[in-house]
């Protein structure tokens, strides 16, 4: 029906030339004002493929939240051998990889090995979870010392006294091959429980 | 309906006033063709077409590339294999190159064919050869930017050629470059052509080109006159726009067919010092490659100089020696054959240099062994470049200052000072003696300022001999 009326409004439109007979003269009037049908379906047609188009862009622009968060890496303390016997706390310094886009950030991070009560080995993290200052072994104290707000710590990172709400964090680890490996994270601080930060 | 009632007319009307977008519609729409609408014109919408897509493609991808020597070819990898959607997006911008680059050529070839040039349109051909270059130029530019063997060893030769110019060859070569040799230089004049100058050029050259075309009329079919082509006219709307459209449909749903099915690859990294790798440019570049093979010294400057320049001659001045109004091609027998000459030329010594290629057993062998290695590549996933290993260089320090390092560790100093006192959470240590004296030092380890003790730096127990060491282990730090 609309196109019918489209060719009604062409035959009343003078025309300012002569037509040859293979094609006709379109009347477009102004084009805003009078909305053909194919105009109407241009745009509708216009719209789903622009509307198509972009959802590789905005995909794109947003694979930073798409994308799932990486995972935990494991990184390596050395050789279980070594913590075999031990009765105090070892300090050790380990290599941490994170990505950071297409770039693999290896930092290096402190971490204490250490011997718990049941006597298994556990890996400890420094950080002090009052407000996150480096814990510090010190051997004539046979304590974790915390150099902000003297906090104290057992040998097995147990708390002691001062500000601190709760002991030290103890970090996933596993011995794999013989190697001990373990999941550098923090977690937050001023909380009673120990809570991982994503 | 002779005086339409118009719906939303309203808002129409509000917007009109102010912007006069009914207006310039009306203008863009209502442009007649003498003629009427015709298949052989839809490649001038198409280059728009295919420009602004090849632009959109374009910034989305400058959000995770990086244009330096050390990072381009990890970004690349990086929006190819990892980032969502970015093999097809990477890959639609560039055979987005290629599809310009023919229809730039489909585009040219009708209006040399129609004679469209003709009748009062010098300038708006001028315009046209500019943008031809233009194009070209972003075709040259954008191939080396993801830095992999081709991309590098493609533009190392692409760059030669301009060194074969006598005289100002080498002075040119060394601009293009930005030094004497292919490097980090060379990608950032490049990536800043190739996303800010050039496309800057195009969008003014596009504008005068299209006010240029519409000064001087459609041109219409070759048998019109080009200045009074007197012949019933057809506007663009409808049926020129849709043409235009079902091209921009065709266009697009054969890029993203190719991008999501046969995806743009990556080769190896560029490596300079691969003296095996056999780099081959574009196919749009492949019969200039060959056609430098033909010339040798001393008649090197004839093939690279005097023949370019006369058919560049030749191409940018059509307009004014060829003065006739005769459109039609059959009535122009030598220009046409010129025309079909070069292009049928370039088009069979491009092929040529596949087929010698093809020939050359060693030549073929190493070829297909690269592709071979891309493919490898391809499969493999990505691997994120290493970064921030910040480690000082040891240096040779004396027994004091071994003896303070210990100190340094038994006390985790490097706990909030960085190990070996790169910094942290406290301050970075290293470069602290060429602040204060090793007295001072100990001073501050013994008895800290406020300031000090407010960050959190607690007075040292160590006796005087030991915080000596320490101090004389800091003053070691040199700062990187
Ligand atoms: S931060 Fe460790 S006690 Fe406050």
């Amino acid at each position: 029906m609309e196109k019918k009326t489209a060719s009604e409004e062409k035959s009343m439109e003078p025309r300012r030339k002569p037509t040859s007979g293979e094609w006709v003269e379109a009347s477009v009037g102004d084009f805003l004002e009078r909305r053909s049908f194919l105009a109407f379906l241009l745009a509708i047609g216009g719209a789903l493929v622009g509307g198509l188009l972009s959802v590789p862009l905005i995909r794109f622009v947003l694979h930073p939240l798409l994308a799932q968060t990486t995972q935990l890496k494991w990184s390596e303390v050395g050789s279980i051998d070594e913590f075999k016997d031990i009765v105090k706390p070892v300090k050790r310094v380990i290599n941490v990889e994170q990505r950071d886009g297409w770039r693999k950030v290896v930092s290096e991070k402190a971490i204490y090995v250490i011997r718990a009560a049941n006597g298994q080995i556990k890996v400890l993290s420094p950080i002090c979870p009052h407000l996150g200052c480096p814990v510090a072994w010190s051997g004539e104290l046979n304590q974790f010392k915390c150099p902000c707000h003297v906090g104290a710590f057992s040998p097995e990172g147990a708390l002691i006294s001062g500000p601190p709400p709760r002991g030290m964090d103890d970090l996933d680890a596993k011995v794999e091959n013989g190697r001990l490996l373990v999941q550098y994270q923090y977690f937050r601080s001023l909380v009673p429980k120990k809570e991982p930060m994503t | 309906m002779s005086e339409p009632e118009p719906r939303n007319g309203k808002i129409i009307e509000w917007v009109d006033r102010r912007t006069g977008l009914n207006t310039i519609m009306k203008v863009a729409l209502k442009e007649p063709i003498p003629g009427g609408a015709r298949w052989a014109y839809i490649f001038g919408s198409g280059l728009i077409f295919t420009f602004m897509l090849q632009a959109i493609t374009g910034i989305f991808l400058t959000l995770y590339y990086s244009p330096s020597a050390d990072h381009a070819y990890t970004t690349v990898s990086y929006i190819t294999k990892e980032v969502t959607s970015g093999s097809l997006i990477r890959s639609i911008h560039a055979y987005g190159s290629s599809a310009m680059v023919i229809i730039l050529i489909l585009h040219l070839t009708q209006t040399f064919l129609f004679g469209s040039y003709k009748g009062r349109r010098e300038l708006l051909w001028l315009s046209g050869t500019v943008l031809f270059s233009l194009i070209l130029g972003m075709a040259f530019t954008g191939y080396l930017l993801p830095w992999d063997q081709n991309a590098y060893f493609a533009t190392t030769v692409g760059t030669n050629v301009a060194g074969e110019v006598p005289i100002v060859g080498d002075w040119i070569k060394r601009l293009m470059r930005g030094g004497n040799d292919m490097g980090t230089l060379t990608i950032s004049r490049f990536f800043s052509l190739h996303v800010l100058f050039i496309p800057a050029m195009i969008a003014i050259f596009v504008s005068l080109h299209v006010y240029l075309f519409r000064k001087a009329g459609a041109a219409g079919p070759y048998a019109a006159d080009p200045v009074e082509p007197n012949l019933p006219e057809e506007s663009f709307y409808p049926r020129q726009l849709l043409m235009d459209v079902a091209f921009a449909a065709v266009l697009i749903a054969v890029l993203a067919g190719l991008a999501r099915f046969s995806p743009a690859d990556l080769g190896p990294r560029a490596n300079p010092a691969d003296t095996q790798y056999l780099g081959r440019p574009e196919w749009y570049y492949r019969s200039v490659f060959q056609w430098l093979k033909y010339w040798n010294p001393p008649y090197t400057i004839i093939g690279v100089l005097v023949i370019p320049a006369v058919v560049g001659a030749l191409f940018v001045g059509l307009p004014f020696y060829d003065r006739r109004k005769e459109r039609r091609p059959w009535k122009r027998p030598v220009a046409v054959f010129v025309f079909l000459f070069i292009l049928g030329g370039l088009i069979y010594i491009g092929r040529a240099s596949y087929v010698e290629d093809q020939n050359n057993p060693g030549v073929r062998d190493q070829i297909l062994q690269q592709e071979k290695e891309t493919e490898r590549l391809m499969s493999q996933p990505f691997e994120p470049e290493l970064a921030g290993v910040a480690k000082a260089a040891p240096v040779a320090i004396s027994p004091a200052a071994e003896r303070g390092k210990a100190i340094f560790e038994r006390m985790a100093c490097g706990a909030c000072h960085g190990e070996g006192g790169t910094g942290g959470l406290a301050l970075k240590l290293a470069g602290i003696g060429a602040r204060f004296p090793n007295e001072k030092l100990t001073e501050l380890l013994r008895k800290p300022t406020p300031k000090m003790l407010e960050g959190g730096m607690s007075p040292s127990p160590l006796k005087d001999p030991e915080l000596k060491d320490l101090a004389e282990y800091l003053t070691s730090l040199k700062p990187f």
